[in-house]
């Protein structure tokens, strides 16, 4: 074949070698890629004085532990509600997702299940607010709360989240849903169980994993994101860590270790989850990626 | 991620679909009620937090004066340069690195797949941590030119005084978050190829570039354009990137029209001028919506 082709090859072995080491060089640049900025901010966590600068160790020839310390106790004036402002966080996350994956299950299962309406129309729908930035709303958004009274409140911040997760959300169940079939639901109701019973019962149980993806999805987006908590909450007490690390950055004579660790100890959580989750986080990014 | 060829093999398409009524014919009348208590909340939720503030914005930004003062004000022409440049270059350069990495993805060996769960990182990091962090590398004093200086004795510039340079950063460190999340979608993608068109292509004796170019091109042609126009949209919406890493600097340069617009909300105190901003970017932002919203009840793709 190769003769036809009219080119000749290198020996298998030899174009085996040369793809393999271009995989391995290719590996560590990619490695060095992902993980400079998260080691770039060890090195200055770890920096006696926080300073910026790499000094030409890889390792910090005088490491301390200092400014995690110094967080975890609350000893740096700038963080003295660190674990309340962590607390708020996890508040405002774990809200959200009790809540995407309720409101969402309830709609995908009168949606898919229930056959309500026509699922062209709702999916449409679901993908146009999908597709929408969230920062197009946020000034509107920040208006209308004002009216509801929810300025400074978590729960503006949890109803914004809500808000642009549920769609994905009832997009991802809907797709999931079609792969349990219908004649379960058929027997249960011959069977005299009523629509709320299948759906606890039935629905719940099968779509564990979809459930398990869309809430991890929506914790992540509520934990990650900035924009909403920046400009709806105010007071100290209402902060959440995001806020108080970015307003830390403005202040550029603070010294950068303290902000740097409390950064790193914030980013924990989601990396945690995300990788005890991530069979059920790939499935549903990619579900439905692609027709099979 | 092994469970993830199964779900995809399960698309749409695989489920048959059997035709049925629509509920005003199928449903009865409890049923019909328990579906609409299902319904509510959602509907709630919808309305109250998303149609209703997108009425409203649309209800701020309706004086044609706002439009007047924008148009005439240099900083909004800047700002939509700069988005143009920002969204131009940075969704490219990352589909198509997302592209490429997927390929490496394909290959079969263990340490690869890890490497794959490393790749997530940048994605499950909170923005904020890591574009401070890149800021920090950015600055005279930070990681880089001190790397610059130690290895190559180089005085490296003071990176986010440069437009250009701060444009750059704020495009490096946007495809540095996004990629691993287009990586993985384009990744999905490939392995939906079936095996037998890559075993008929080495049989004809197509190498690396030949079977990229005739296979894996046309065949992802569809998923690459979907996920670009998504991917377009989003950064449109970037708050996020230009605000922590260049902070607009220098001089409020390198701001976009999503900073500007919560400028004009926060320090001006100006929200009809905010929204106005946003509007200003409809007329891009509907036609490519329309175009994401066929090219995905066309067919092959879902995302």
């Amino acid at each position: 074949m190769s003769v036809a082709f009219g080119r000749a090859r290198p020996p298998y072995r030899l174009r085996r070698l040369a793809g393999d080491t271009g995989a391995v060089v290719l590996a560590v640049v990619l490695l060095l890629w992902w993980l400079l900025p998260v080691y770039n901010m060890m090195l200055i966590a770890l920096d006696p004085e926080g300073k910026t600068a790499f000094t030409g160790d890889i390792w910090p020839s005088a490491p301390t532990l200092e400014a995690f310390r110094g967080v975890l106790f609350q000893r740096y004036w700038y963080l003295q509600d660190f674990w309340h402002q962590l607390g708020n966080s996890f508040f405002i996350g774990i809200t959200t997702m009790a809540l995407t994956v309720l409101i969402a299950s309830l709609a995908s299962f009168a949606l898919g299940r229930m056959r309500l309406g026509r699922g062209g129309v709702i999916s449409t729908a679901a993908l146009l607010i999908y597709m929408v930035p969230a920062y197009f709303l946020v000034i509107p958004f920040y208006l209308l709360m004002h009216t509801y009274g929810l300025m400074d409140s978590l729960w503006a911040v949890i109803a914004a989240d809500v808000t642009f997760a549920v769609p994905y959300a009832v997009l991802i169940l809907h797709w999931y849903g079609r792969l349990i079939p219908m004649e379960l639901d058929e027997a249960a109701r011959i069977d005299g169980a009523s629509p709320g019973r299948v759906y606890l019962k039935i629905y719940l149980p099968l779509m564990a994993p979809a459930l398990a993806a869309v809430g991890t999805y929506a914790l992540l987006t509520a934990w990650n994101e900035y924009l909403y908590q920046f400009i709806l909450l105010s007071s100290p007490r209402n902060k959440t860590v995001a806020i108080t690390l970015a307003t830390f950055f403005d202040n550029e004579d603070t010294p950068w270790n303290y902000p740097v660790a409390a950064s790193l100890l914030y980013a924990l959580p989601p990396i945690v989850i995300f990788f005890a989750v991530r069979r059920y986080i790939a499935a549903g990014l990619t579900l439905g990626g692609v027709k099979g | 991620m092994s469970s993830t060829p199964q779900v995809l093999a399960a698309g749409r398409g695989a489920v048959k679909r059997s035709w049925r009524p629509s509920w005003h014919r199928h449903l009865s009348g409890s049923e019909f009620a328990w579906a609409i208590a299902f319904i509510v909340p959602y509907a709630a939720v919808l309305i109250a937090f998303a149609i209703f503030p997108i009425a409203y914005g649309f209800w701020m930004a309706s004086s044609p004066s706002l439009y007047v003062q924008l148009f005439a004000s240099d900083e909004y022409w800047d700002a939509v340069v700069s988005t143009a440049l920002y969204v131009g270059i940075g969704v490219n350069a990352t589909m198509f690195l997302a592209l490429l990495l997927s390929g490496f993805f394909m290959r079969r060996s263990r340490w690869v797949k890890a490497l794959l769960v490393v790749s997530m990182l940048p994605w499950a990091l909170p923005a904020q941590t890591a574009f401070i962090s890149f800021h920090w590398m950015m600055i005279y004093w930070g990681f880089l030119n001190s790397v610059l200086e130690k290895l190559f004795g180089i005085h490296g510039p003071d990176w986010l005084t440069y437009y250009w340079l701060a444009l750059g950063a704020n495009i490096v460190a946007s495809t540095w978050k996004t990629m691993p999340f287009w990586t993985l979608i384009l990744l999905a993608g490939r392995m939906a190829i079936p095996q037998d068109l890559y075993d008929a292509a080495d049989i004809d004796g197509a190498n690396g570039f030949r079977r990229f170019v005739h296979l894996v091109v046309p065949l992802l042609a569809n998923l690459y354009l979907v996920c670009t126009l998504l991917a377009t949209i989003w950064m449109i919406g970037d708050f996020n990137t230009p605000d922590l890493v260049s902070g607009g600097a220098p001089v409020d340069g390198t701001k976009v029209l999503a900073t500007l617009g919560v400028e004009y909300l926060l320090e001006q105190g100006n929200p009809g001028l905010g929204v106005a901003v946003v509007m200003t970017g409809l007329p891009l932002l509907i036609p490519l919506g329309i175009l994401l919203i066929r090219r995905l009840h066309a067919r092959e793709v879902q995302l």
